[in-house]
């Protein structure tokens, strides 16, 4: 006879803090909508473990019921990856901000990804540094004025997506704080994946960035500048669906009217392709120019770090079987002084 | 007949008994002088010679050859007593180039024996050492020296004839033929290297037969050529009874990292980033998976130290190491360690700072980082080992303060300590005591978890990730007491500072006392610490036959002191503290116990000689 486990609800997740951001942050929804999915998998509470960095959505672990660890700014991909290898049972989330990830964890960022770690890091992209009260970000759009540029940024900002899949990773997709159903979903397939899996999320700073993301977000308007992505459909946008993207004859996107156009001439989403040039494709779709695609842009299999790792120690162990301390000492030359 | 076969007849050759030799090898980093070096103590220990050893090589894997940049030298003291050091003055040097002589000739002792390469005497190479002439032709320089000018090029490719090997494959043997010619002046038995040299080129038979050819020519030349008059034996040490081999002492910190993950209920995981002279731990490492443990080959310093504390969250015994200048890089990680009161160990090996520095040589100028670098009110347990071997044990009890007083512990060693090698005691499995960890498995208030909550020594419990019902959030930053949720109150953040400061300081009661090597009064107290042990110790010991009034008192636990240090330091007249830094143990304790400590120091990457500690006893019990 099986034992099943105690079906865990949302409130089960929830933790006894006080929630402490701003009114109305997108945060709130990304909470509510991870505190909705994670009953849902079946896995037991204790092995949920949250690690952030620092910022604003660096608080999450506080607010939930599980294992967490609010590490230092930009650090939380390495502190995760010390925590899958003392524990690989544990389902590890990484929660951070543009900053957090992009800026001052850059490199821990990169190479976790790289590693393909088994672990979900959701972005929380508000282009603003919010906690510290309003600079800049590096994916604040060129020309931002904001307390640290007066006269606007004239740095490039990075795009997330291009980033991971830059560093090939496994799994990438984005999704909108707002838009709750399309979140859990996404949120449900990150969870599912073997491997790092990067989730960006359009976040609201309604304090220091407010409506950075209501293009994407707004009922009315989202429609005509969002693309939900479909495995193996093709790319079909607008209010009544009549807008579609297809490669012109150079390769690149283009944005078509679907009247006397066949839907088999359109782009059609392969989330498992091998070769990441369509994700890199779809990622450089940026808006105002193109509809931004929303869900998974890539959803491929390769080895595991963290399964790689305790794979080399069981062989060791079963090679060379368990460690024989008297055989290690006395290794190499060794000599007798007689009494 | 070629030089290695064996030459007829052995008459006419006296044998000198010495209790102590020092030899050292130098030429270019390229000629194998580590491994002749290496070699050398390989055999003398297996002989049964107290062995020290201080190996000296350039930052740059190939400097310019030829240049004195490039020299890279190793220094072994072998003896029939029991020694510390790898000794003062040179006996013998073997110089296979011009720049190796110029850099190492001022350490041989008068009267000592100098063998040089001497088809490596040419012009360019002269003038690549900065001589402006041939110092071998009748140089005064070197008239107080013993010099054998043995053409040690020409001879190896006699030696390798034969062998179809190409002119540079033949010269690469030159390091062999001049151990072998030492092994001759010295009476070692060349077994061990034969041995080493046919596993080690089991593949390349051609490389192996030139090798152990090159080895038996610089013996046969030893024992045919007219100028070597004498040669020596250096009876076996009268060393404590038992089995015994070789140690490094990052190959010490690896086995007892092995050993705790082996005989603990906890796997170690050991997250580094290659840095000098810190890699060799990672390396030796990432051999011993069957025994536990599990390596991390992390992005940087910073990554490193993240997910080791990461590791500990996760319930492993949780180690990095690295050098000075990744320490700075890790203290803010280091610092989450230190107020999540998480266990783990962070092993610097000290080298030259600041800054990059002298990435190759030693110092112990860490000492004030370790007790200081982070930001915060943030003491840390600090250990320093003060030998190869004592490395084994000093890594173990630094990770058992670390689970007993759920915190981060510091272990100094220094490049001398780590890179130098010394004869260990095998010990017995059964004695080493296991570290055991006491996870917490149940709630401890009521059906609640506080992650907080403290024993009477102040030590909060260990819940391990995963464990069902304890989850629980830990973070950087300041925290309630017992239930461990944010609280910026300013009364608990003075609170848990204190507390966490207490918790450190009551180490000193759970560390043993401060013992002394000498008279438990007296003029002069000595007191060092961490790598200078042998320097400080044998000059301790002369100064003490010579009738002084002088102790020795030779510091492994840096914070907390030894609950018994105070009244240590009160019980002499006056207090010297010898350092390789400019005074950090002695601002320490000039500020702790008010006690004005006169500072010796010396900082130029190399280890004391026993001469210098002992001039400067002299000078202080004479002022």
């Amino acid at each position: 006879m099986s034992t099943l486990l105690p079906q865990l609800t949302a409130k089960d997740f929830a933790s006894d803090q006080e929630i402490r951001w701003c009114p109305r942050c997108g945060d709130y929804s990304i909470l509510a909508q991870m505190k909705k999915v994670l009953p849902e998998l079946g896995i037991p509470r204790e092995q949920f473990c949250f690690v952030s960095g620092i910022g604003c959505s660096s608080r999450f672990p506080y607010y939930m019921d599980t294992y967490g660890f609010h590490s230092i700014h930009g650090r939380a991909p390495a502190v995760a990856t010390g925590v899958k290898l003392a524990n690989p049972e544990l389902q590890v989330w990484v929660i951070t901000g543009d900053g957090d990830s992009l800026s001052i964890g850059g490199n821990h960022l990169m190479h976790a990804i790289r590693r393909n770690l088994d672990i979900n890091i959701i972005l929380f992209n508000n282009q603003i540094y919010g906690l510290t009260k309003g600079q800049y970000s590096p994916t604040s759009p060129l020309g931002s004025k904001t307390k640290s540029t007066p006269y606007g940024s004239v740095d490039n900002p990075l795009n997330p997506l291009s980033v991971a899949i830059g560093c090939e990773a496994t799994f990438v997709a984005r999704s909108v704080d707002v838009d709750t159903r399309h979140l859990a979903a996404t949120l449900r397939r990150a969870a599912h994946h073997k491997g790092t899996s990067f989730v960006e999320v359009y976040q609201d700073c309604n304090v220091f960035n407010s409506g950075a993301f209501y293009y994407a977000s707004k009922k009315g308007e989202k429609e005509d500048n969002i693309i939900y992505l479909e495995h193996g459909k093709p790319l079909i946008f607008g209010k009544k669906r009549d807008k579609g993207v297809r490669l012109n004859a150079h390769g690149r996107p283009e944005v078509v009217e679907l009247s006397g156009i066949s839907e088999d001439d359109l782009l059609f989403h392969d989330e498992e392709a091998e070769d990441p040039s369509l994700a890199f494709l779809l990622a450089q779709m940026r808006h105002p120019e193109f509809p931004e695609p929303l869900g998974v842009l890539r959803n491929v299999s390769r080895t595991v770090y963290d399964e790689a790792v305790r794979d080399q120690v069981a062989h060791a162990r079963e090679t060379l079987g368990e460690g024989d301390l008297e055989k290690l000492f006395n290794s190499g030359d060794t000599w007798v002084v007689e009494p | 007949m070629s030089v290695a076969d064996t030459p007829a007849s052995s008459e006419g050759r006296r044998k000198e008994a010495l209790d102590t030799v020092v030899i050292r090898f130098c030429g270019d980093s390229g000629d194998g002088m580590q491994l002749a070096g290496t070699q050398f103590t390989n055999v003398s220990a297996v002989f049964g010679n107290d062995v020290s050893t201080l190996p000296d090589f350039p930052a740059e894997i190939r400097a310019p050859i030829g240049t004195v940049a490039g020299v890279s030298g190793f220094q072994i003291c072998f003896s029939s007593k029991d020694i510390f050091t790898p000794g003062d003055e040179v006996d013998t040097l073997v110089a296979m180039n011009p720049a190796a002589l110029k850099s190492n000739v001022a350490d041989l002792k008068r009267g000592g024996t100098l063998i040089v390469n001497e088809d490596a005497f040419e012009a360019s190479n002269l003038k690549k050492a900065g001589y402006d002439h041939n110092p071998l032709e009748g140089d005064e320089a070197l008239a107080a020296y013993r010099v054998h000018k043995v053409p040690m090029t020409r001879l190896t490719r006699d030696s390798v004839e034969g062998l179809g090997l190409s002119q540079s494959e033949a010269d690469r043997s030159k390091n062999f033929f001049a151990l072998g010619l030492v092994y001759w002046l010295y009476d070692r038995d060349s077994k061990p290297t034969v041995d080493w040299v046919q596993t080690k080129f089991a593949k390349k038979p051609e490389i192996a037969e030139a090798n152990i050819r090159a080895l038996k020519g610089g013996s046969n030349f030893g024992f045919s050529t007219e100028a070597f008059t004498v040669h020596y034996e250096v009876p076996p040490a009268k060393l404590a009874p038992g089995k015994y081999r070789k140690i490094t002492g990052n190959e010490a910190v690896a086995m007892g990292l092995a050993t705790a993950a082996r005989l603990s209920n906890a796997d170690v995981v050991f997250s580094g980033y290659p840095i000098t002279p810190a890699s060799d731990i990672l390396h030796e490492l990432s051999k011993f998976k069957h025994f536990g443990v599990t390596t991390f080959q992390a992005e940087d310093e910073i990554a490193a130290m993240a997910a080791t504390c990461g590791a500990a969250f996760g319930g492993a015994m949780a180690v990095t190491a690295s050098s000075g200048p990744g320490i700075c890089l890790k203290g803010e990680a280091m610092g989450l360690g230190m107020i999540t009161e998480l266990p783990m160990v962070i092993i610097d090996v000290q080298r030259g700072g600041p800054s990059t520095g002298l990435p190759t040589k030693t110092e112990q100028s860490d000492l004030l980082l370790a007790l200081f670098g982070r930001n915060g009110e943030s003491p840390l347990p600090v250990i320093a080992p003060q030998t190869p071997g004592d490395c084994f044990w000093a890594i173990q009890e630094a990770m058992r303060i670390a689970v007993e007083f759920m915190t981060p512990v510091l272990l100094l060693s220094d490049g001398y300590i780590a890179n130098g090698a010394e004869p260990w005691m095998v010990p017995n499995v059964s004695d080493i005591e296991p570290i055991t960890v006491d996870f917490l498995t149940e709630p401890n208030v009521d059906d609640e978890f506080h992650p907080y909550l403290r024993d009477e020594r102040l030590v909060r419990p260990w819940a391990r990730a995963g464990t069902p019902g304890l989850e629980h959030r830990v973070g950087g930053l300041e925290k309630k007491d017992g239930t461990g949720n944010v609280e910026y109150s300013p009364e608990n953040h003075q609170h848990m500072s204190d507390i966490r400061a207490r918790k450190i300081a009551n180490v000193a009661d759970f560390i043993p006392e401060q013992e002394v090597d000498g008279p438990v009064s007296g003029d002069l107290l000595v007191l060092s610490w961490g790598g200078t042990f042998g320097s400080c110790r044998t000059a301790v010991r002369q100064a003490q036959e010579d009738g002084k009034s002088v102790t020795h008192a030779h510091l492994r636990y840096l914070n907390p002191f030894p609950r018994n240090l105070e009244s240590i330091i009160r019980s002499y007249k006056k207090v010297l503290i010898p350092e390789l830094n400019l005074g950090q143990l002695s601002l320490i304790i000039r500020s702790t116990y008010l006690v004005d400590a006169i500072s010796f120091n010396k900082i130029q990457g190399k280890p004391f000689k026993v001469v210098e500690v002992l001039n400067k006893i002299n000078d202080v019990l004479n002022s």
